[in-house]
């Protein structure tokens, strides 16, 4: 019996700018992420994953609002709590988030031990500053971090170094649920793989419970999580297993997206990368029906008025489209022979 | 029977050190490279290996400290702000950072026009004009009737990088270099500019030299790769032959750090 660690339960929030205009960032999304497990998120820029891992912190701050749902963290709903109360006792503790830029988050002035001990004496009072101290090091050695580095500027590391030591002071407090945002898309290759290895290791060993993984980059995502979720203009659209939605996506815009797939293998130059055309719609007035129908090859007139219920594909799988997942199918396959 | 391919670009022993004394570094060391008309070139490295350098004095921007660069046989001279120009109309860029190549007070009509203007068009007619532009608009799926009168900032990344491409289809030239072109861009706007490059080439027939990390994406346009590691090219040759059976140690490394879908990803290396 799996314990789940995360359940949120048709979220929405949304973004009010400054001429008061509603921007519709996250709709209904509705996930589960059990224990010991982890969950990566993919969609194209600007279609609502950023804001979504905000959202699932519980902790909102202007332009940022809350609309409706729940955000259960092991049994504890969060949503619609004070912000300082989320700040003091939730985050850290439960759910921890690691930012797009974390790396420029280290204040330059400040030595990598000072923002342990900031974040320690946030949480627990009467700590002696050398039982900090010791922590601190035994928790980068474990880490495979040098513990040196607790002694060093921020200016004094490379850019992987300062993400790594970034992720090891988002838990240090062993939250249950890790939010990871883009962790190294600013990283070359080699320490994206040290990020990721820290990442894998973090789990294994049982620092954090479940994590959350945000990228565009799928050949990464496929490799890091089990399941992979695609969002689209605020909404999820399908929902499997890493190596389903790789290998055999359903819906038309996952279809687009894994077609996109650059990676050096044989066999890469012979395929046509399939790219999708036009921009996600403007969330301030979302489509009334499908919100991928501007965009979709197989778009049908009623996709633009009904809104389109989740369907059942079987092992866990749904996925959000009008149209039946052997028509969808039958489709590709056709377009297949064609090329 | 095949048709001699024309050099256009030849560097012999290119060579650039930044900085003097105790300071000083050798950022591209003892490089040659020739590139023919036509050809998909790319220039893979990490971070620091000097790749930006080279392009930067193949477009002759900054100055080599040692070594010749041949444009089309016959040795580069931009020694005047003249000689330059007359140098650009043949080679052109594509940066990294679509957001910093524009200048922001110009509108967008500006950036094509100066492009027209470069061709020696400056004397067409009113509609002439338009007419060019909207073409190269649409020749990347742009419609110029919306871009009009609006600044470079009212736009996504992907579509001004886009944009840049429209500006190359007017200026024609006969060498590109594309620096890191679709790093800033996430992998779904990625395919559709790899696609209209491609096609941009096909269209004008111009060399393409991509400087890029992403050893994949190389893999993809590429005819022929240069893996610069430390400012030497350690490894070169047809795109096939380099990604799939690399013989040097830091190939090896590189394509092992590329995550893959159909092989396993091996996280113990590092």
């Amino acid at each position: 019996m799996t314990t789940t660690m995360l359940e949120v339960n048709e979220l929405s929030t949304k973004y009010i700018t400054r001429f008061r205009e509603d921007v519709y960032a996250v709709d209904k999304v509705s996930l589960k992420v059990e224990e010991g497990k982890s969950l990566g998120i993919a969609g194209e820029s600007g279609c609502g994953k950023s804001t979504l891992a905000l959202s699932l912190m519980g902790y909102y701050f202007p332009p940022l609002h809350y609309t409706s749902g729940d955000i259960i963290i092991n049994g504890k709903n969060i949503s619609g709590l004070n912000p300082d109360h989320v700040r003091k006792t939730i985050l850290g503790k439960e759910i921890a988030y690691i930012p797009q830029a974390a790396m420029n988050a280290l204040n330059p002035t400040r030595k990598i031990i000072h923002f342990i001990e900031d974040v320690i004496l946030e949480h627990e009072m009467y700590v002696n500053k050398k039982d900090i101290y010791e922590r601190a090091k035994k928790l980068f050695e474990t880490l495979g971090l040098p513990p040196e580095v607790l002694q060093r500027y921020p200016v004094e590391l490379s850019g992987g170094m300062k993400q790594r030591t970034v992720i090891a002071i988002s838990v240090l407090l062993l939250p249950k649920v890790l939010i990871a945002d883009e962790p190294s898309s600013a990283l070359d290759v080699t320490s994206q793989k040290m990020v990721i290895k820290m990442l894998k290791h973090l789990m294994e060993a049982g620092f954090i419970s479940s994590m959350i993984f945000i990228t565009h980059e799928l050949p990464l995502l496929y490799n890091v999580v089990d399941d992979i979720m695609v969002m689209y203009a605020g909404q999820i659209v399908e929902k499997g297993t890493s190596h389903e939605m790789v290998f055999d996506p359903i819906h038309p815009y996952s279809k687009g997206l894994m077609g996109s797939i650059i990676v050096p293998e044989e066999g890469l130059r012979d395929v046509k990368l399939t790219a999708i055309p036009g921009v996600p719609p403007n969330l301030k007035k979302p489509p009334a029906g499908c919100r991928f129908a501007e965009r979709c090859k197989f778009v049908r007139p009623e996709c633009r008025v009904i809104s389109v219920p989740y369907r059942e594909a079987g092992n866990g799988r749904v996925y959000r489209c009008i149209i039946p997942e052997a028509e969808l199918r039958e489709a590709y396959s056709r377009e297949e022979r064609t090329k | 029977m095949t048709r001699e391919k024309k050099l256009y670009l030849s560097a012999k022993g290119v060579t650039k050190i930044f900085g003097l004394g105790r300071q000083k570094t050798l950022a591209v060391d003892n490089v040659d490279i020739d590139l023919y008309e036509g050809e998909v070139v790319s220039i893979v490295g990490e971070s620091g290996s000097g790749k930006t350098t080279l392009s930067k004095i193949l477009l002759g921007l900054i100055s080599q400290t040692e070594g010749e660069i041949f444009f089309q046989g016959v040795k580069r001279d931009i020694n005047s702000h003249a000689k330059k120009r007359e140098y650009w109309k043949n080679i052109q860029a594509i940066f990294q950072d679509p957001f910093s190549s524009y200048n922001i007070f110009n509108k967008i009509d500006t950036v094509l026009l100066d492009c027209i203007n470069m061709r020696g068009g400056r004397y067409f007619p009113r509609e002439k004009k338009i007419e060019m532009m909207t073409e190269a608009c649409s020749f990347v799926n742009l419609k110029f009737e919306e871009l009009t009168n609006k600044y470079p900032f009212e736009l996504s990344g992907g579509q001004m990088q886009r944009l840049m491409i429209a500006r190359i289809f007017l200026l024609q030239p006969k060498i590109l270099l594309a620096d890191e072109p679709t790093s800033m861009i996430d992998a779904c706007s990625r395919a559709t500019i790899l696609d209209e490059l491609m096609h941009l080439r096909k269209e004008i027939g111009m060399t393409i030299i991509f400087i890029t990390h992403d050893i994949g994406l190389a893999y993809y346009v590429s005819d022929k790769v240069y893996i610069m590691e430390k400012g030497r090219f350690v490894e070169s040759g047809s795109a096939d032959e380099v990604i799939l059976t690399p013989r040097h140690d830091y190939t090896k490394r590189l394509l092992s750090d590329v995550p893959k879908i159909h092989e396993e990803w091996d996280l113990s290396t590092v």
